[in-house]
């Protein structure tokens, strides 16, 4: 299989410009008989169909949540970057754009991340003009603060939860679009197939959550904007309903999945405390704006941080990386975390934690400033930990908080199955092997307000403009009838085994071998335990409950069958490559002094996997990655 | 530690609910109060019964998906936190603890804990928005914002539309919610040209839905996970009422009839 | 939307009515308050603002008419908003706590409604002056003017005891009523804000408190004797020593 991008020529900066001219229209008469369905209502899905219902276009819009403002862009806290250069510290297109480059570890397409660069700053118009009460200085104008892998202060944001705030833009004007009739909003909606018709995305199959009724609908194109999958782990700092279905349903109709073990570890999240736990809560990145992380210099090190002096305290990250010091990149800070805990000076209970500290910077700020500007991220820290952050520091361990991977898309984010688009945390396209903070949100509005909208039209003018399939055609009623056998197996499966409990034993295997550190060995242990487990599921699963109303059992036994089939596809994946880049450190590939080991010369490229039906393995294609604007370097934070 | 809860259990809107109980042992105090229903669950899928729905998702206070009624109170005993942020600390051992759903005409039962708040979105496609097209904004900083206009902005903006405000009511009002996703466009100079418009629609569309009215009693701010103050539904009133006088003295352009 | 149907048809509109009826009655009372402590003055004073107040003629039925009005407007506002509330929660809770509203904000409907059965008691007494109701239909002369007796038909009524003690109770369910409703009202149209809401809560209390303390002093005052009946014509009239009148009275039998 041909991966071709579709990177349009000529100079970086003028590619996508260039792009928009060359591409195809539709008649502005003719928009309306072009059906497209939208599954998500995140950043990426609620700003795609709003903007594709103004153009037009008659849009149906799909989530599994009961309304669209609930999708899990809404928990990002800390901001979205845009390269504004408000604060007049020399910040450009070009350095957003090669800061992402560098801070995902030279893994990403170049063309992409530029565009990302350059629409970031309509973004923030946007989002002002649609209210976004992002904050501000006392004259008036827009604030910013530092994010992790940028030396400039270029993250726009609102209090801690500048998610909320920009999705809920997004959702006010999809509401718009809802209420004026362009665009059909189908809530407790989930997508569990697609549909080809002649090898193009023609349609999904749906269950609605509340009804059990499996719908068929049918469009000229469809988008996927569904998130990322990182409750492949249990444990993450996603949504709890977050999932990766609709990909890996995708996927297995002949979409490929690129780079799926580009997993971010977040590094500031607050440590598990027991095994009941759910989810883990994220600190925003921000916080190491004026935190200092550390860990006690000796080992077993178990008195009360406040009782631990000065100079028996190792701020590692300032140590390791003077430059950038408590500013790393995630996947360092992450990493450097971890290493600090195996070496026996973990804190906490459990052993895994490290103190993230304020004591200096409240010392020079004073506490009504710390308040102002991360109040909220201590309240939550106090209710989940009983503890007063301004009194003794913040304990914090890395999670899983990102997926870099997802379904392969060229320049204009469609996949390799023609009409099926794919934005936002599900695709692969822009993070390469690291994502930087405040990125997330930032790329997830650029697919889908400024990129997908122009790059949409020139899929649907090239097709025949015929009506959408109808819904009676025979791929229709084939796709439904496997969700409905597959759903029926789960019902009558009459096993003994809770979809939590297999949930959990998937999430261990995962984290043990497929986290933050991987290696030969344990992955190929992997790959040989999940396809157990996923066997042991089909047999022993105990789905409660009829199909015909809200069962949330039966969900989640969707989702787990589908994470147990990517999570070995994940494995495979970091398992193939042999070097150390961004999110994905193999042991084998590092420096001497413990840093990521790249091999540009023979990894410089995208993996994605092709799937060749159950109990084949999957097939892996590469992209070559071309790098003409930069050179790819050693990243250092040094 | 060791609870009981006595638990809402309805099949659907149609059918008669009761109350069931139910034990949860061997809690450890920092479990949230959802990771306390999830062991009742695994306890109850294991004796082959029918687990518990209750509504979640992003469990960290922000997706405004969880909704208990617990001890008489909407998201539990604490203030200013969601059901998913309270934690089994603020319970004592031995303690029963009574679970509904949400109670309003306007948010109809689902199953168990879930009900249905769609009535927010339909009063959101009304008015909650700024009507501008992708692309067409100008400059962000074009228009500076006071920072203590912005500040105010974001208090009503933090709402996270759980409709605990709705079931705190004794009249289920949903005015605190109305009045803060109006408020906070209101409040900006982006928002202004469609204040009137916005304010007349909304406040419509919340009265179709079956809300009840405002009796200024603020249980509402008092439940709500976000603290969003009532001067919130004060600003309402006074935009509504402010319209409603103006679309009788004001001049209209001969197009709009 | 045509103005009346806002007020008479949405939420906003009815409790506007609510609020600016209720402020008209507050309007009202105060006045009625002022007129009523009169009595503290030589019985000319009350009575010649009565028979003022009697003479404005057709004016004065325009104002009764109004007040009525606005009371009718307020009572059926009070009974669409009640019955619509109800209907909002067609299930109630098996236990819901009270997490801030005031014992007051939670009673309106139980206090407005003994305040109206003593409203349509207080115009059958004093105003309509049926048979019955502790009528008591006396004049008095004004600077040779035969005037009604209010002076001592208050006094007289406010004598007996359980009257006094229905008025008494009745008022302070009123000013009761009133610590909720004259802080709603501002909220209600709209200008209201949480500094200037703490202030204008306690300005309410201290109002009410004032008010009824201004209203009890009456019958307070009747039953303690320090306000007494002062037209000899009157049954029930306690001669002072030395009364020129009663000498006259005595000399006659």
């Amino acid at each position: 299989m041909i991966l071709d991008s579709k990177i349009p020529s000529g100079p970086l900066e003028t590619k996508w410009e260039k792009h928009i001219a060359d591409g195809k229209l539709v008649n502005p008469a003719n928009k309306r008989k072009y059906e497209v369905i939208i599954v998500g209502s995140g950043l990426a899905g609620a700003s795609a169909a709003a903007t594709l219902g103004e153009l037009g276009y008659s849009v149906k819009c799909f989530t599994f949540h009961d309304s669209p403002r609930r999708a899990h862009s809404i928990a990002a806290q800390g901001g979205i970057n845009a390269a504004k250069n408000y604060q007049n510290d020399g910040d450009s297109v070009y350095r957003l754009f090669y800061d992402t480059i560098k801070g995902g570890d030279f893994r990403s397409r170049e063309a992409n991340v530029y565009r990302l660069a350059q629409v970031s700053v309509n973004i923030i118009d946007q989002c002002v003009a649609q209210g976004v009460p992002f904050a501000r200085e006392y004259g008036g104008l827009l604030a910013n603060r530092s994010f992790g892998g940028a030396q400039v202060s270029r993250t726009f944001y609102a209090r801690g939860q500048t998610g909320q705030q920009l999705l809920l833009g997004a959702y006010s004007t999809l509401s718009r679009q809802i209420g004026l009739g362009t665009v059909k909003m189908f809530p407790n909606s989930e997508m569990l197939e697609l549909v080809l018709v002649d090898g193009h995305a023609k349609g999904i199959v749906t269950r609605n959550l509340n009804t059990g009724a499996i719908e068929r609908h049918s469009a000229h194109a469809v988008v996927l904007a569904t998130g990322g999958y990182g409750n492949v782990f249990n444990l993450s700092t996603y949504a709890r309903n977050s999932n990766c279905t609709a990909a890996w349903r995708a996927y297995r109709k002949g979409a490929t999945f690129a780079n799926p073990c580009y997993t971010q570890i977040h590094p500031t999240c607050i440590p598990v405390s027991g095994d009941y736990q759910s989810k883990l809560t994220l600190m925003s990145e921000s916080l190491r704006n004026d935190g200092r992380i550390w860990a006690p210099k000796k080992e077993g090190d178990r008195r009360p941080p406040n009782e631990i002096p000065e100079e028996e305290r190792d701020y590692y990250l300032e140590r390791k990386y003077p430059s950038f010091g408590n500013l790393a990149p995630r996947d360092i800070s992450s990493r450097a975390a971890k290493e600090a805990c195996d070496e026996g000076r973990g804190v906490g209970e459990t052993g895994l934690g490290v103190y993230l500290d304020f004591k200096d910077a409240i010392e020079r700020l004073g506490e009504s400033v710390i308040k102002e500007r991360y109040g909220n991220l201590f309240d939550i820290y106090k209710e989940i930990t009983n503890e007063n952050a301004y009194e003794v520091p913040m304990r914090i361990y890395p999670a899983v908080h990102y997926t870099m991977g997802g379904l392969w898309v060229d320049y204009n984010l469609m996949s390799n199955i023609p009409g099926l688009f794919v934005t936002g945390e599900a695709n692969f396209s822009d993070h390469g092997a690291n994502r930087l903070g405040a990125s997330a949100l930032m790329q997830g509005l650029a697919d889908g307000y400024f990129v997908l909208p122009y790059t949409i039209p020139h899929y649907l003018a090239e097709i025949p403009r015929d009506p959408a399939p109808p819904t009676s055609h025979e791929a229709f009623s084939e796709t439904e009838e496997e969700v409905t056998t597959r759903t029926q197996r789960l019902l009558t499966n009459g096993g003994k085994q809770t979809v939590k409990s297999f949930h959990k034993r998937l999430g261990n295997l995962m984290w043990d071998y497929c986290g933050m550190a991987r290696n030969k060995a344990g992955l190929e242990t992997a790959i040989q335990e999940i396809p157990k487990l996923k066997e042991e599921f089909w047999d022993d699963v105990n789905v409660p409950g009829e199909g015909s109303e809200l069962n949330q059992s039966l969900e989640l036994a969707g989702r787990v069958g589908d994470f147990l089939e990517l999570g070995e596809l994940m494995c495979r994946d970091a398992l193939a490559r042999e070097e150390s880049c961004g999110g994905h450190f193999r042991e084998e590939h590092q420096y001497e002094d413990g840093e990521a080991l790249r091999d540009d010369e023979n990894f410089s490229h995208v993996a994605a996997w092709e799937f060749k039906g159950d109990g084949n393995a999957p097939e892996r294609h590469i992209e070559n990655l071309e790098y003409e604007a930069v050179k790819m370097v050693t990243r250092s934070y040094k | 530690m060791n609870v009981t809860i006595r638990v809402w259990r309805q099949k659907n809107d149609q059918s008669e609910g009761r109350f069931e109980d139910h034990e949860a042992k061997d809690l450890n105090p920092n479990m949230s109060f959802l990771e306390m229903l999830d062991v009742v669950n695994e306890d109850l899928t294991n004796a082959g019964k029918d687990p518990i729905a209750f509504a979640h998702d992003c469990r960290e206070g922000i997706c405004g998906t969880c909704s208990c009624m617990i001890n008489g109170k909407p998201h539990g005993p604490e203030s200013g936190v969601a059901t998913c942020q309270t934690y089994m600390r603020s319970f004592q051992d031995g303690d029963v603890i009574v679970v509904e759903p949400f109670r309003a005409k306007a948010f109809p039962i689902i199953k168990d804990l879930v009900c249905d708040r769609s009535a927010f979105d339909s009063i959101m496609h009304s008015g909650g928005f700024i009507s501008i097209r992708t692309g067409s904004a100008p400059d962000a900083n074009a228009i500076p914002i006071g920072k203590e206009v912005a500040d105010m902005a974001m208090d009503a903006a933090a709402c996270i539309g759980c409709g605990a405000c709705v079931a705190a009511c004794k009249n289920s009002s949903a005015m605190l919610f109305v009045s803060a996703k109006a408020g906070q466009l209101n409040l900006l100079p982006q928002g202004k040209p469609e204040k009137d418009a916005r304010v007349l629609n909304m406040v419509a569309t919340m009265d179709e839905a079956g809300f009840g009215n405002c009796t200024n009693q603020y249980e509402c701010s008092a439940a709500c996970p976000k603290e969003i103050s009532e001067e919130f539904i004060s600003k309402l009133n006074r935009d509504y009422l402010a319209a409603s006088v103006k679309s009788v003295f004001k001049a209209v352009p001969s197009t709009m009839g | 939307m045509n103005i009346l149907q806002v007020l008479f048809k949405t939420s906003i509109g009815k409790k506007v009515l609510m609020a600016v009826t209720g402020l008209i009655m507050v309007g009202f009372i105060v006045g009625h308050l002022i007129g009523n402590l009169q009595l503290f003055a030589p019985p000319e004073k009350i009575n010649a603002y009565a028979h003022f107040l009697e003479g404005l003629g057709p004016a004065l039925w325009a104002i009764r008419a109004f007040l009525l009005l606005t009371l009718a407007l307020h009572v059926w506002m009070a009974i669409q908003l009640t019955l619509e509330n109800k209907a909002a929660r067609p299930k109630d809770y098996t236990s819901q706590q009270t997490l801030r509203a005031s014992y007051a904000s939670r009673t309106m409907r139980l206090s407005g409604f003994i305040v109206l059965a003593f409203l349509i008691y207080h115009l059958l007494h004093f105003t309509v002056r049926i048979e019955g109701f502790g009528t008591y239909p006396h004049t008095t002369l004004l600077d040779g003017t035969p005037v009604r007796d209010v002076h001592s038909m208050m006094v007289f009524g406010f004598q007996n005891v359980w009257i006094s003690l229905f008025y008494i109770i009745s008022v302070g369910l009123l000013s009761w009523h009133l610590s909720h409703g004259l802080v709603s009202m501002f909220q209600t149209i709209g200008l209201q804000s949480r500094a200037w809401s703490n202030f204008l809560s306690k300005l309410a209390v201290l109002f009410s408190i004032l008010y009824f303390l201004g209203n009890a002093a009456i019958p307070g005052a009747v039953l303690a004797g320090v306000v007494k009946i002062e037209n000899p014509e009157v049954a029930g009239y306690v001669c002072p020593a030395k009364c020129a009148v009663c000498e006259a009275k005595k000399a006659k039998t």
